[in-house]
């Protein structure tokens, strides 16, 4: 695999260029390539959605996509979601609701999280459970995580309200 | 799913005037973990990092005749590559090196054999590839009761069973056999109107930490090493390589990262060593990060059971006599959980005529580590559908029959112990008085059932150190590594002795050439007793402070007192000292003040936490399947240091309980192979799966603690199973007798197939 290619793509809004073996996942060119370790392996076969990041705002499991395919794309990983104000207001919903414990399932728990709200800012509770059913948390039970999600969603629908009026 | 009401007031005992205890502030290292920012085992990276890779058995059991590694050690990249040979001749126990790396025989699937280094993880496994070992392969044993027989295939040729008659003549699969008898078991029974008796057999469960095992080793040019990893205990990761390298403690130095999950699970070093011995073969640092397959197949899982329960009662509702035989699967090398299941199986009861029988059980799949509670799961799974039994055909209430028959203060365990005061009676009646106790079920093919679990409390040793700043704040170092919280709850107690704000505190966890020796977190210890180190080198603090005090208005140091808001000396009123204000003194009046907390623990009387567990299932009659709708766990924590942080142990234990109670498990086919090695296969709860768990709080403070605190993260697990199958029980007629209770199961004991 001597072959390395070079790969352009938009990362957290930062144009990134990287050089990497076809065969390598996206899981390992984010990790340990670009140096962004927030996105975790917890098995490396799509199973426990601790890689989970967007892809041109799709929820994908990192460790099955590889590095080449980003090409041209938009990443965003748990890096990403605090902006210049401070902390994602999921991000602060799950400290508030202590919706993590080890926190290692927690950056790919955020973006999945993120995936649903940008598609629906009001998701009743069956629905964030089925939507999170991917990422597998061992620590906490799940319901904090949920309720968390909840107040999250309730913050940003505010926020827009909030704006949409200014 | 009901509606969680989990910040209900708890039940207390009496009034206390608490500042921080019992408060809920957010925890140490949060911010870092939802920013990505937090640095877990695999995360850690060095200049010139290399990556190994582990190879491991495909067979079960086997004869290993030859290693041949040269084709590998000339594959382009790779830069060192070792096997058992590299261990130092003659360190370690045998059974420690062997599950290194294997020596003679391989004992399971994921037995290592070799491991690699190379400049990266594809090039590692690629070149594993190229190692050509030889095997002649044995017949493998797998089943904990097939094991024990006589003329099953023998693991290790010179273990020989150990009990209390001494150490038996002929070799076997049975490591030990552990016995305690209470009172007359005979003369019990014959004094029983009503006598039940049933066996049950449980599968290996996973701790399914969503973190795999990760280490990287360093070497110094002085023959020092470095060694950072995921563990639930650096000093005894550094025992562990002080032992296998041959190395003198002072000159190792354990670095614990964050942990993703650990359950028991990294209280065991796998990687460790490996790491090391590569790294020091290549010249460079060597990390090397197990893959899901590896952890699944390799690591930790919880002992598979045999157990068989016989309890009696008379007509009056007393149980008078039990006796039970439990036998464990310690994996391929000795040191299952049997001694804990035997320890706790009758824990909650006062039973006068007793005996239980241990046997500790090697069988060719991956040795065994601790899980939540370890032992206690199956054993309660066991003994609580026993209780069940009794109870309906006595025709008392399933609560008032355990209520009648809980263990008390006093009250003389069947292992020995008499108990300390313990909430039992107070947990039973908390339950008793919850709504979810006596509420409709709300439709068909419903049930409701309960468990009585116990897990005691492990104080172990503990170190602390902590330094006042000139600001007033303090730096609070400790050997216990953060499992979920836990190092909050140790600055809380440090806090409140010190009569500071939990944000004048900044905790964190030491390397081990920081600190002094401390245990692992578990065992349901690290609240509790390093809490207990905490307080101790608070108040440490505090008594060199009062001298600095008393120097300073030329008082004795008897006269001076702190009473958490300012130091005061009885012979002139008008002094006055803030903790701030003479913090900033400390300098002038004679240097630093660091206090120092080193606690033996082992030498405490033991507590420990009862749980009333109560749930409701409903079962699709059709397919089998089981689904908890409403979950309600009540225990005796003593005080909850962290209140939601108790709340998250124990909605999180029921979550696991819940898995292994219905689905999870290690499968194995009959060749050894583990056929469910993915997490696809090897099924966790998922958010779908777990209701919204609602704990409720008893405090029946410890008297061993200053607070009262009990150690609270492992009861919760323990009577989930039990309860799960006594709500099964009422819907389908029959008794469960087999984990986990799959939807194939349900419907064959239904006889619906």
């Amino acid at each position: 695999m001597d072959g390395k290619v070079r790969v352009q793509a938009t990362i957290n809004g930062q144009p990134v260029e990287f050089l990497c073996e076809p065969r390598q996942s996206l899981l390992e060119c984010l990790r340990d390539i670009l140096d962004l370790t927030g996105t975790k392996e917890g098995c490396s076969d799509g199973n426990c959605g601790a890689c989970s990041v967007l892809l041109n705002g799709r929820l994908v499991n990192s460790c099955l996509v590889l590095g080449v395919e980003i090409d041209g794309g938009e990443v965003t990983t748990v890096e990403g979601l605090a902006g210049p104000d401070g902390l994602h207001p999921l991000q602060q919903a799950f400290i508030d609701h202590a919706a993590l414990q080890c926190g290692y399932c927690t950056p790919g728990m955020l973006l999945a999280a993120k995936a649903l709200l940008d598609r629906d800012p009001d998701p009743s509770e069956e629905r964030i459970r089925q939507w999170l059913a991917g990422n597998l948390c061992r620590c906490t039970g799940y319901d904090r995580i949920v309720r968390a999600v909840q107040d999250a969603a309730r913050r940003m629908r505010r926020d827009a309200d909030v704006h949409a009026e200014g | 799913m009901s509606t969680p009401r989990d910040e209900r007031k708890p039940v207390t005992d009496e009034p206390v005037s608490l500042r921080v205890i019992g408060t809920r502030p957010p925890l140490y290292g949060a911010v870092d973990k939802v920013l990505g920012r937090a640095v877990f085992g695999a995360d850690v990276s060095l200049p010139e990092l290399l990556h190994g890779k582990v190879l491991r058995s495909p067979h079960a059991h086997a004869r290993i005749l030859s290693v041949d590694t040269r084709r590998a050690e000339g594959y382009p990249g790779v830069h060192a590559v070792v096997t058992a040979r590299d261990l130092p001749e003659g360190a370690g126990e045998q059974s420690e090196r062997d599950n290194t790396l294997a020596g003679d025989k391989v004992l399971y699937v994921g037995h290592p054999i070799a491991a690699i280094a190379a400049e990266s993880p594809h090039i590692a496994e690629e070149a594993l590839a190229l190692i050509d070992v030889q095997y002649e392969v044995l017949p493998p044993v797998l089943d904990v009761r097939r094991a024990m027989q006589a003329d099953a295939p023998l693991l290790h040729e010179t273990l020989r069973t150990w009990s209390l008659a001494g150490q038996a003549a002929s070799s076997s699969n049975v490591a030990e056999h552990l016995q305690h008898v209470k009172g007359d078991p005979e003369r019990g029974f014959a004094e029983a109107d009503v006598i039940v008796e049933r066996s049950f057999t449980t599968t290996m469960v996973h701790q399914g930490y969503i973190e795999p095992h990760a280490s990287t080793a360093l070497w110094h040019p002085d023959g020092s090493l470095t060694v950072w990893t995921c563990t639930q205990g650096a000093f005894p990761v550094r025992e562990h390589l002080s032992s296998l390298l041959d190395l003198p403690m002072a000159r190792i130095r354990v670095v614990p990262t964050e942990i993703g999950g650990g359950f028991g699970g990294k209280a065991s070093s796998y990687v460790d060593v490996v790491a090391a011995l590569l790294a020091r073969k290549a010249g460079r640092p060597v990390k090397v990060v197990m893959g899901r397959d590896e952890v699944l197949k390799a690591t930790g899982p919880t002992p598979g059971t045999f157990i068989r329960v016989r309890m009696g009662a008379r007509r009056d509702g007393r149980i008078v006599a039990a006796e039970a035989e439990l036998c464990y699967e310690a994996g391929a090398y000795p040191g299952s959980s049997v001694g804990s299941g035997a320890d706790t199986i009758f824990a909650c009861y006062d039973i006068p005529n007793a005996r239980v029988d241990g046997y500790d059980v090697v069988v060719n799949k991956p040795k065994t580590s601790s899980y939540r509670a370890p032992g206690a799961t199956p054993a309660v799974f066991a003994v609580e559908q026993v209780v069940d039994e009794l109870a309906e055909r006595l025709c008392i209430d399933s609560l008032d029959f355990r209520l009648l028959n809980c263990a008390r203060e006093g009250t003389r365990r069947v292992s020995g112990q008499p108990y300390p005061r313990v909430g039992f009676v107070e947990v039973l009646q908390a339950a008793k008085a919850h709504p979810h106790y006596s509420e409709p079920l709300g439709g068909p093919n419903r049930g409701r059932g309960i468990a009585f679990g116990y897990w005691g409390n492990w104080a172990g040793q503990s170190c602390c150190t902590i330094s006042v700043n000139a600001d007033g704040t303090v730096s609070l170092l400790t050997g216990s590594v953060d499992v979920s919280g836990a190092l909050t709850g140790i600055a809380m107690q440090a806090a409140e002795e010190l009569g500071l704000e939990l944000r004048q505190v900044q905790a964190r966890v030491a390397d081990t050439a920081s600190i002094g020796y401390t245990d692992v977190s578990a065992g349901s210890r690290t609240t509790f007793g390093t809490g207990l180190a905490a307080i101790e080198a608070a108040r440490d603090v505090i008594a060199q402070m009062r001298a600095r005090a008393a120097r300073l208005w030329g008082v004795p140091v008897e006269t001076v007192s702190y009473d958490r808001v300012a130091f005061t000396t009885s012979v002139d009123p008008t002094q006055r000292l803030s903790f701030r204000e003479l913090a900033a003194q400390l300098s002038a009046t004679g240097g630093p003040v660091m206090g120092r907390g080193n606690l033996d623990g082992d030498v405490l009387r033991r507590g420990g936490a009862p749980g009333l567990h109560i749930a409701d299932v409903e079962l699709d009659p059709e397919t089998g399947k089981v689904t908890v709708l409403r979950y309600t766990a009540v225990q005796d924590v003593g005080r909850a240091v962290h209140p939601g942080n108790v709340e998250g142990q124990i909605k999180g234990g029921v979550a696991q309980g819940i898995g292994w109670a219905l689905y999870e498990g290690c499968f194995y086919g009959e060749d050894g192979q583990l056929l469910n090695a993915t997490l696809l296969d090897n099924k966790l709860p998922t958010a779908m799966d777990i209701p919204a768990v609602e704990p409720v709080i008893v405090e029946v403070p410890d008297p061993v603690h200053p607070y009262g605190v009990r150690g609270a993260g492992e009861t919760p697990i323990v009577p989930v199973a039990g309860a799960i199958a006594n709500a099964l029980y009422r819907i389908t007629g029959r008794r469960m007798e087999r984990l986990p209770m799959t939807p194939a199961y349900v419907l064959e004991r239904m006889g619906v197939i």
